[in-house]
């Protein structure tokens, strides 16, 4: 009983860094509307600051005035985040702020990296709390005791920061509706800017309390993230209670989960998120969303298919890139099968994306299961190759089809972070289910057969699929079922009232990109000849979503273009720098800022201008792509 | 006079919200070719009847059938099918698509071709949509975005999409909210003629009371959700009830004015 007891306690001790991260991203949620992917990047500066500084500092009031000063640092490089980066994208869809915050958590690891070393640091214990409690002949450490404590306190700090202050009631209000608080009158800028300062307070705090119970190391930002995802996303966005509330829940699912089924710990967490969205898709103390919001500066040109000249255009680059096996050496047909697969992810996201308006964060998902699906037909079954690639997207089919019907329930940011957690799911099972999978080590030797074994064999076979898959699904756009998918994404209510099922569209989108991706990661695993955890990784989803976002999501072949450009920048970075996140996470952050478009959008609008400014344009054609800009 | 049943026949329908009673027992029927107005003053209850006739709300009680046929309780994707076409009071289209695949959405929906992932929707139904487009004055705008028109052909526009299923009978909510008194007419006069010539009921909700008394064959009246009026325009104009319920609003004097000019 006792050891239930402490358990218990250990699981309460661990919901405060929990709720002080979560709360943090749930107040910025509330008031400006952004996903803050950082926040789990300020809260391990906060530890890193802390841990720097109570080295520096001696004896018990250098150590807490440490912790203090390591958040109020925090915030303040939060408040320069803010103005420099946020102030620009507040307009843009959500997606490009997740995808901006993204790019920045990249920048982050790598700084730290850079400053502190690569190496785990063990930081102090806490003055005052470093025995521990014996209960009942178990051992309660009496800094859980303090952090128990801590969380409830806070809140009820928080509660009066809210409702007792002028601040607290133009949060509120900013919450409920910005446009009517900016109405009146208030600075928006310095609200918005002092909401941000206070979250990043709270995640830095929650980074900084951790020292004396962590180590801190260069990858706790992901590990805490996806955590608090969940987290706001049981509790609602935007609601500080859920933030409390829910925070307890997961830690004492993962205290007891791990004692009652110790293989599948991590998923009994994503279970339980679930079941919440199903039941209360906008969390256990959310309010509904409202209807994300269209960006006025990214008009749509009506989409139309190839001309017979750009048709012409596409088969001669085709023809040239059927012919680098003639020129070129074995480790840039590689690279160029890899491209090649690469395409093929990105294009099944794009049209998820594009075409459904679904973004989905855990594209890599059906990737991996795909590329899983290959292992298992070629190890356990000993297919045939031919049979292997058949077969193997089969896998990514079905994950698709199971986690799709549940997430096309939700739209926007609740459909994002649940294809996020499915994706982590999958991952956590590929990772623990170590008798089948092989856990970390992966499985092993899967290579192709003789026909495709030469590099450049194995390139024209990818090169021949990646151009399959993008003529088919380019065929599915300008379907009758493409269009009527752009329509729900369009205008529900009008998609509705003309009798389409939209769920039922969508829900048939997800298992199609699913599969295609599935069928990029089945060529994959034989490309790599190995399959592992991390090709269903939340860093290779990011990789999609990059891809696309470069490319454009608001235009037909941008998951083509993104692909090529982005894998072989990637390719070539990694093997140029040591930096290469640093790099990576910049660009991203250039990309959202400075081309909302993507490279297509982009030429298509330069395309654009010189067509108006030449003058024998009909004045029909030329007064619709004027505004469209 | 004839046992089939009318085209619209709603009957007792109730709806509250906690302790608002918004609609009270609401009944009428309409038959295929009139066109019926509901009017009252804001919060009468009319956008809430409204939405239950065509499945975007529930009842608490009451029925609607079409035909004889129950809606009730059936989702507006199905309302839609068993040929009720509506238009919103603020319009909803597909913004990125062109004026002609709006409609063409429409009857790629009617001719259940959802699923066709080969075929080439550009093609499908190209002349129907044209036709539709023809029909409410759009044929020019064809290939335009839909996203850059003006707000009265945007109104025209859902009109065509909601044609696009030939239905029996049309809901529009607030057809000419937001048009300039122009375009009003024009829409209204529009609507009108497609319905007498392809026999379509047309059941619609306005404040504007001029293209009320220009437009309906018969105009029913709510009021704090209950139905306190029923019958033809002159009827409705000189029932003192109604009177009461928009006296401030200049109806009074509007009519007594109108009467000599439109006579």
């Amino acid at each position: 009983m006792a050891f239930y007891v402490v358990q218990f306690l250990t699981g309460l001790a661990s919901a405060a860094s929990l709720f002080l991260v979560a709360s943090g991203l749930s107040i910025i949620f509330g008031v400006t509307r952004i996903v803050n992917f950082a926040h789990g990047a300020f809260y391990m500066i906060g530890a890193y600051i802390a841990f720097t500084l109570t080295e520096r500092l001696s004896g018990a009031f250098g150590f807490w005035g440490a912790i203090v000063v390591a958040a109020f640092a925090v915030a303040l490089i939060g408040v320069l985040v803010e103005m420099v980066l946020l102030r620009r994208i507040y307009h843009a869809p959500e997606l490009f702020q997740l995808l901006a915050t993204f790019g920045l958590t990249l920048m982050v690891e790598d700084l730290v990296v850079l400053i502190w070393g690569p190496d785990d640091l063990v930081g102090r214990r806490a003055p005052g709390f470093k025995g521990a409690i014996d209960f009942f002949g178990q051992n309660i450490p009496s800094y859980d005791l303090f952090l128990i404590v801590l969380s409830p306190v806070v809140l009820g700090i928080l509660w009066l920061l809210f409702q007792r202050t002028r601040w607290g009631v133009l949060v509120r209000a900013a919450t409920q509706d910005r446009d009517m608080v900016a109405a009146l009158g208030v600075n928006q800028k310095w609200l918005f800017t002092s909401v941000f300062a206070v979250g990043v307070f709270l995640a830095a705090l929650g980074g900084a309390l951790q020292i004396p119970r962590d180590a801190v190391h260069h990858a706790m930002d992901l590990r805490i993230i996806v955590d608090v995802f969940v987290v706001v996303v049981i509790g609602g966005l935007g609601s500080i209670v859920g933030a409390f509330v829910a925070a307890v829940l997961v830690s004492e699912l993962n205290a007891f989960g791990i004692l009652i089924f110790p293989k599948i710990s991590i998923i009994l967490v994503f279970l339980v998120m679930a079941v919440v969205l199903i039941v209360r898709p906008w969390g256990l103390f959310g309010r509904p969303e409202a209807p994300a919001r269209r960006t006025p500066g990214l008009t749509v040109n009506p989409w139309r298919p190839l001309t017979s000249n750009e048709r012409l255009a596409a088969l001669a680059a085709l023809v040239v890139a059927a012919s680098l096996p003639l020129f070129a050496g074995n480790y840039a047909l590689t690279v160029g099968s890899e491209i090649a697969i690469f395409v093929i992810f990105a294009v099944s996201l794009h049209f998820l994306m594009s075409v459904g308006g679904l973004a989905s964060f855990g594209h890599a998902a059906y990737f991996g299961l795909g590329a899983y699906g290959v292992a298992f037909l070629a190890k356990m079954a000993g297919l045939p190759m031919i049979v292997c690639l058949l077969l193997g997207p089969l896998l990514g089919c079905m994950g698709a089809a199971v986690f799709g019907f549940f997430a096309v329930q939700l739209s926007g940011v609740y459909f994002a972070m649940l294809t996020l957690a499915f994706a982590q799911i999958v991952w956590s099972i590929a990772f623990q289910w170590v008798s089948v999978t092989g856990g970390d080590n992966g499985i092993l030797s899967i290579w192709p057969e003789k026909w495709a074994a030469s590099p450049s064999h194995f390139y024209w076979l990818a090169l021949g699929v990646a151009a399959l898959v993008t003529i088919a699904l380019r065929v599915m756009v300008f379907s009758p079922f493409g269009y009527a998918l752009r329509a729900t994404r369009d205008s529900l209510l009008r998609s509705e009232a003309i009798g389409i099922n939209a769920k039922r569209m969508q829900w048939t989108a997800f298992v199609i990109a699913g599969t295609t991706a599935g069928i990029g990661g089945a060529l994959f695993a034989y490309l790599k000849g190995s399959v592992f955890p991390d090709n269903l990784g939340i860093s290779l989803s990011v990789d999609a979503l990059v891809m696309v976002l470069l490319g454009g999501v608001e235009t037909v072949s941008g998951g083509v273009i993104g692909a090529i450009v982005y894998k072989a920048l990637n390719i070539w970075l990694v093997s140029q720098t040591d930096l290469s996140k640093l790099v990576l996470g910049g660009f991203i952050v250039l990309i959202v800022v400075v081309f909302p478009k993507g490279i297509v959008g982009m030429l298509e609008m330069l395309a654009q201008r010189r067509r108006k400014t030449s003058p024998p344009g009909s004045p029909l054609l030329a007064k619709p792509i004027e505004s469209a800009e | 006079m004839s046992v089939a049943p009318p085209l619209l026949a709603v009957e007792g329908l109730t709806k509250s919200y906690g302790g608002i009673h918004a609609v009270r027992g609401v009944s009428f029927s309409l038959r295929a070719g009139e066109i019926l107005a509901l009017i009252g003053p804001n919060g009468a209850g009319k956008s809430t009847c409204f939405d239950m006739l065509n499945g975007q709300n529930r009842p608490d009680s009451g029925h609607v059938r079409l035909l004889g046929e129950e809606t009730t309780g059936k989702k507006p994707r199905d309302v839609w099918r068993m040929g009720v076409g509506r238009t919103f009071q603020i319009t909803a289209t597909f913004a990125t698509m062109t004026v002609r695949e709006n409609v063409q959405v429409a009857l790629i929906s009617h001719g259940k071709q959802l699923f066709n992932l080969w075929g080439s929707a550009p093609n499908v139904d190209r002349g129907e949509a044209g036709r539709l487009l023809e029909l409410v004055g759009m044929g020019g705008y064809a290939d335009r975005p839909c996203g850059e028109l003006a707000y009265g052909d945007l109104k025209r526009l859902e009109l065509a999409v909601a044609l696009a299923n030939q239905p029996k009978l049309l809901l529009m909510d607030e057809p000419t909210a937001g048009m300039a008194p122009r375009e009003r007419v024009e829409l209204m006069r529009l609507t009108a003629q497609i319905a007498r010539e392809k026999s379509i009921g047309v059941l619609f909700t306005e404040h504007d009371m001029d293209v009320v008394f220009e437009h309906a064959d018969r105009i029913i009246v709510l009021n704090r959700g209950m139905l306190i009026a029923e019958g033809s325009p002159a009827e409705v104009r000189g029932n003192p009830q109604v009177q009461a319920v928009y006296l401030g609003e200049g109806l009074l004097y509007d009519a007594e004015h109108r009467e000599g000019a439109s006579a």
